[in-house]
């Protein structure tokens, strides 16, 4: 390909819609618009909405530095809600891929008809949080809920699974792990596709077992994609809103009050928009840094293969 | 005798995966009278579409699903057209700045939803547009995630037939609607699933922005089946059934692209 049949310096006369700068500007514009009035103007915002007391319409008040930050980070309320979004997410991170992986493993057997079992193990990405977390509602439910009608059967207590401050985080985990599960067996499972067979059968013909195989074969291969799943899981269990607003409202007493759902609530019910903002610049951190160790691990993984 | 094991295994837990999808759907069959037999029935004896009537007059779902399909549609339209426009600048045009302007879109996938949460409905507060159409769908009319996947796609296409297309005296234009529109289809098959299914999930933002009953989408929708004195869960379930119908349709029909969509994050660009 010729340099000079490429529209790249200032004009080309074959190519309508001038050249450089001016011309792509036509084509970004409609992104970059849509950028600026509802990403970047408004992370801005948010910055500047953190520094302030705000009146219960979001106008800025008086300005008060850190002073939201220090109120946030003195305050055990919110430093609660950490250790719960903490917890939630040690709850449902290693879970999720735990049963996440053998699923994806059966989902890679070369049989015919195994599209059905794909779809099947990866179902649960067609249904939204909010169906979600009502049908587990119902399945949690201490009256007519399965869970406690198949406790009842082995002479199990009835549970308060979503009342009772032992068990809500877990409940509310319990229904996060299952809607996520149909992401991790689609992400998992490309990744174990791109395991060589040759990998495989070269370390059976050693003489590696069935565990062999997979401890030190199949898991190193597929590390990148774990890695992935974990970092990304990680960060959409930060963000986890639909199914504690559905199914406890953050309690009982705050034991499943998470940071979304405590922004939610300090924002759009107690209207301390100033406050509400600096706990999101808060999340947005925690974010930056998991998304940093993301790219700087997975490189890492990248080189050596 | 292991394979034997192994397919036995995948049914089991296939229907494990799925019970509570399955007992949804069986329990928004049942007559009430079977919805209070103990213990409960896994199967529903007759089918009655009671529940289905019964939904349908308790809450407008029918207008929540025409909500929800003018904001999915309109999003799914919208990331289409500003996504293709901006991949074919970034992969066809050559322009001072052309790296830095990809990365700025690229930062935005960084940017968590909650931290433009407060400003943006802020933004649609002061435009007059809570409960309204635009209120759902303008904040999700580009993406960088669309962006960066119709690039990769792009950048497949083989550089000569660009060379030609200029040779001949074609128009950008002309290349991009005529020639790699056509072209790319898989592509932005996957972005319009991925769009359309992400966009119909939506949870919190509809939840702020929209107060009125007869604007909500299917996802805000769902907590008015729940709000009697009694809930009727056999009630609660034929809703669901219906609200998340269009997405298990699309799912089953575009598996191969919502795979595509969501592994393109774990591809390495």
């Amino acid at each position: 390909m010729s340099e000079a049949a490429r529209p790249s310096v200032r004009r080309s006369p074959r190519s309508a819609g001038g050249s450089g700068l001016a011309a792509a500007l036509g084509y970004l514009i409609p992104s970059l618009a849509v950028f600026t009035v509802f990403v970047f103007y408004p992370l801005v915002k948010n910055v500047q909405l953190s520094l302030y007391e705000t009146s219960p319409l979001g106008g800025l008040g008086l300005f008060v530095g850190a002073g939201n930050y220090a109120q946030l980070l003195g305050d055990p309320a919110f430093l609660g809600s950490l250790r719960v979004t903490f917890v939630f997410a040690l709850y449902t991170v290693p879970a999720g891929i735990l049963l996440g992986l053998p699923l994806a493993m059966l989902a890679n057997r070369k049989i015919r008809g195994i599209i059905v079992f794909r779809t099947a193990y990866s179902f649960t990405i067609a249904v939204s949080i909010a169906a979600a977390a009502l049908i587990w509602e119902w399945l949690l439910d201490p009256n007519v809920g399965v869970l406690n009608y198949l406790l009842g059967l082995v002479h199990g207590p009835k549970i308060g699974w979503l009342t009772d401050p032992r068990w809500a985080l877990p409940a509310v985990a319990a229904t996060t792990v299952w809607k996520d599960l149909g992401f991790n067996v689609v992400v998992l499972l490309a990744a174990l596709q791109g395991v060589p067979d040759e990998l495989v059968e070269a370390a059976r013909i050693d003489g590696a077992g069935q565990w062999g195989v997979f401890r030190n074969v199949v898991v190193p291969a597929i590390s990148p994609g774990l890695f992935f799943i974990g970092v990304v899981a990680t960060i959409g269990v930060l963000q986890s809103f639909g199914q504690v607003n559905i199914l406890t409202q953050g309690g009982p007493v705050g034991a499943t009050n998470v940071i979304v759902y405590s922004i939610y609530r300090n924002a759009f019910f107690n209207f301390r928009f100033g406050l509400a903002a600096a706990q999101a610049m808060l999340l947005f951190v925690l974010v930056l840094i998991l998304t940093g160790l993301q790219f700087s691990v997975f490189e890492r993984f990248v080189t050596y293969q | 005798m292991l394979d034997r094991g192994l397919d036995a295994l995948m049914i089991v837990v296939g229907l494990v995966v799925l019970f509570p999808l399955l007992y949804a759907a069986g329990t928004s069959l049942k007559t009430p009278a079977e919805v209070n037999r103990y213990p409960p029935t896994l199967v529903p004896r007759a089918l009655d579409l009671g529940n289905y009537s019964a939904a349908l007059e308790t809450a407008p779902i029918a207008r929540f699903l025409l909500n929800s399909v003018i904001q999915s549609g309109t999003v799914t339209v919208g990331q289409l057209v500003t996504s293709a426009l901006a991949a074919f600048a970034f992969t066809y045009i050559e322009f001072p700045g052309r790296r830095a302007l990809f990365f700025l879109f690229l930062s935005t996938l960084m940017i968590p939803a909650e931290v433009t949460l407060i400003p943006n409905y802020m933004t649609v507060r002061s435009l007059g547009w809570l409960n309204t159409y635009p209120a759902l769908a303008a904040p999700f009319l580009a993406t960088a995630f669309g962006t960066f996947l119709l690039r990769q796609f792009f950048l497949t296409i083989p550089r000569e037939l660009w060379d030609a297309a200029v040779i001949d005296g074609c128009s950008r234009r002309k290349f991009l609607m005529a020639i790699l529109v056509p072209l790319a289809r898989p592509a932005f098959a996957t972005l319009a699933i991925y769009a359309f299914l992400s966009t119909w999930n939506q949870y919190l933002w509809p939840l702020l922005v929209i107060n009125s009953q007869e604007m909500r989408t299917v996802q805000i929708g769902l907590a008015l089946l729940q709000s009697q004195e009694a809930i009727s869960w056999s009630l609660v379930m034929a809703g669901i059934v219906m609200i998340i119908a269009p997405t298990v349709f699309l799912f089953l029909a575009g598996y191969r692209h919502v795979v595509r969509g969501l592994t393109a994050g774990a591809v390495k660009g």
